[in-house]
């Protein structure tokens, strides 16, 4: 039996609650301006985003370029659940995220025989039919955009955040998450020793669509108004460079990653001519020097805390 | 009957022109991919680059068409050899993704860069041909359409000939097979590979400055879906695949013009890439591609 109340959980949970609690407060007394909330909101949308990324381009070694075509039919399918069918705001973000993980799972089965770059422009491809299937849907409101009431608060996003980061970092660490990884660092070694790579590659696909899905329903539900313009290519882009910018392969380099690009975009947004200029140019400079991310492969831990000879500790992956 | 073959057969005049310009651009997406195994995205925007120097060449130099061709292609062989020496260079032993994430910030650098410079204001191509038009058995070719094909045909046979019968040429398929092996043998392997940007970057300005002409009207974000769409026109035929490119993107350019000319112009961008989709499950290295086995 696992020890779940160990030190390094305790500690993990004593500061979520205490970055929950100060920014809650900071909400309710009304003492952060709006620009910060909408910035914080993002932040956990796409750590969302970019773990959810991360497990299929880090930790499974595939190559998906797709990834706001998943968060567009998330957003989508709880737009129409909530407004069109007056769904509540959970129901339609887990229809959101399911529908999200069926066009995964759609979109996998074939295409994953693909292999590198053929994987990525064929994931390109989906994304962009996604969008080009949502702006020609008249009861979405095509290029116009599909309005809904903002529903999403500060608890809704960073709940759903710490949830989705758990529930990613543990399947990680499951045997699936490890047979993910073998895939990773050599397909054939894997499918030799008696890995279905097939099976394993479609479900980190399918929960990597399913968080995506859900990230989209969480933006949708904030932003007033979804449309397919939003999710372009250029937002897979996007997602894809957190992840890369952060560490290819570690779940809390894909967090520092997503936090890093969010604030300095939203730090550059007083100068939007020179906004995206300084972003390439810092991408450019980035790679050149440290081609591996913030973070590398490695992950940041609490190990500081941990007891020597503390075995339950000692699990990470 | 007879006006439905000729709406199909202007359709496919219509189509080839399109066609051309995405084949020219397909072509550098191609030999850049051959030789390094990058993706190189900012490969549209040095078309966009080429546009723009064309239309400087011919508003204010006041060049004749030809003249500002080369000097647009001269100016993009240069910034390729540039972007690749200062950028991809230093990665040249990264992994893929790195390089793709640089590739993608070199593109939005020449997007924002471009637009800091020029500003987003959309600019007109002045008039470059004659407005005329022949008409063979129905089909109208305006003469800008028959300038293009010509354009591309005859680029794409120099560099058909560059490629398979020059030391250079040589020299290049020797790097894109064995870059080690390659450098063994005497040969300079970043020269090469510079050389190839320049004739990539080359072809990329033609085709800018050719669509500008066709299209009119130039803007520092038109090179995005026209590079988007010449990336898909290289996997379609087998990317690292030269003859592979340029019939990929005559496809991609038909079939754009055909579910146009359905009516259906708003699924044009969807259509191609599900045929995309389509051709790689049924051939996952693209129509030309050799299936490679894969040995442990």
């Amino acid at each position: 039996m696992r020890n779940w109340f160990n030190r390094k959980n305790i500690a993990t949970l004593l500061g979520l609650v205490l970055l929950y609690a100060v920014v809650q407060g900071l909400i309710v007394f009304d003492i952060m301006p709006a620009f910060y909330k909408l910035t914080l909101i993002l932040v956990c949308i796409y750590i969302i985003l970019s773990t959810s990324l991360n497990l299929i381009n880090g930790i499974t070694g595939q190559f998906s370029i797709g990834h706001a075509g998943f968060m567009a039919v998330g957003a989508y399918v709880s737009a129409i659940v909530i407004v069109i069918m007056h769904g509540s705001l959970p129901l339609g973000l887990l229809a959101g995220a399911v529908a999200s993980a069926l066009a995964g799972l759609l979109v996998g089965l074939p295409t994953l025989r693909l292999n590198g770059d053929y994987l990525a422009i064929a994931t390109l491809g989906f994304g962009e039919i996604v969008r080009i299937v949502f702006l020609n849907m008249d009861l979405v409101g095509g290029a116009a955009g599909f309005t809904l009431p903002s529903k999403i608060t500060w608890t809704w996003a960073f709940g759903l955040m710490v949830v989705s980061v758990i529930l990613i970092k543990n399947f990680v660490g499951s045997t699936h998450g490890r047979a993910c990884i073998s895939i990773r660092e050599n397909e054939i070694a894997a499918e030799s020793m008696g890995i279905n790579t097939t099976k394993y590659k479609v479900m980190a696909f399918t929960i990597g669509a399913f968080f995506a899905g859900l990230a989209g329903g969480i933006y949708a539900n904030y932003m007033y108004i979804i449309q397919p313009g939003t999710f372009s290519f250029l937002k897979s882009f996007d997602i894809l460079v957190m992840v890369v910018l952060g560490g290819l392969g570690s779940i809390s380099g894909g967090i520092v990653g997503a936090i890093v690009y969010t604030v300095i975009s939203a730090l550059l947004a007083g100068i939007p001519e020179w906004r995206l200029v300084i972003t390439a140019v810092f991408l450019i400079v980035m790679m050149i020097f440290r081609p591996t991310g913030i973070m590398g492969t490695k992950e940041f831990s609490l190990g500081f805390l941990r007891k020597k000879g503390d075995k339950n500790a000692a699990s990470k992956n | 009957m007879d006006s439905i073959i000729t709406q199909i057969l202007q359709q496919l005049v219509n189509g080839l022109s399109l066609g051309s310009i995405y084949a020219l651009i397909a072509l550098g997406y191609t030999m850049v991919y051959g030789i390094i195994k990058l993706i190189n995205f900012a490969h549209g925007d040095i078309m966009m680059v080429g546009a723009y120097s064309g239309w400087f060449a011919i508003t204010v130099l006041h060049l004749p068409f030809l003249p500002a061709l080369l000097f647009s292609m001269v100016c993009c062989a240069l910034l390729g050899v540039l972007i690749e020496r200062i950028a991809y260079k230093p990665l040249r032993n990264a992994s893929r993704i790195a390089a793709l994430i640089t590739a993608i910030g070199v593109s939005l650098f020449l997007e924002y860069g471009g637009m800091l410079l020029v500003t987003a204001q959309v600019r007109t191509y002045p008039p470059v041909f004659p407005e005329t038009m022949y008409v063979v058995g129905g089909v109208y070719f305006k003469y800008g359409d028959i300038v293009m094909l010509v354009t591309s045909v005859v680029l794409m046979s120099l560099l058909h000939f560059t490629v398979q019968y020059t030391k250079v040429g040589k020299a290049m398929r020797a790097v894109s097979f064995d870059q080690e092996a390659a450098l063994l043998m005497g040969i300079n392997t970043n020269n090469i590979i510079s050389f190839t940007f320049a004739i990539g970057s080359a072809l990329a300005a033609a085709a800018g400055v050719l669509m500008g002409v066709y299209f009119n009207t130039i803007d520092p974000l038109m090179g995005i879906i026209p590079g988007l769409k010449a990336f898909v026109a290289a996997v379609l035929g087998g990317i690292g695949i030269i003859p592979g490119a340029m019939v990929g993107g005559l496809m991609l350019g038909l079939v754009e013009s055909i579910v146009s000319g359905l009516g259906a112009s708003t699924w044009r961008d969807a259509v191609a890439f599900l045929i995309l989709i389509l051709v790689l499950i049924i051939k996952p290295s693209g129509l030309f591609g050799k299936n490679v086995r894969e040995k442990v």
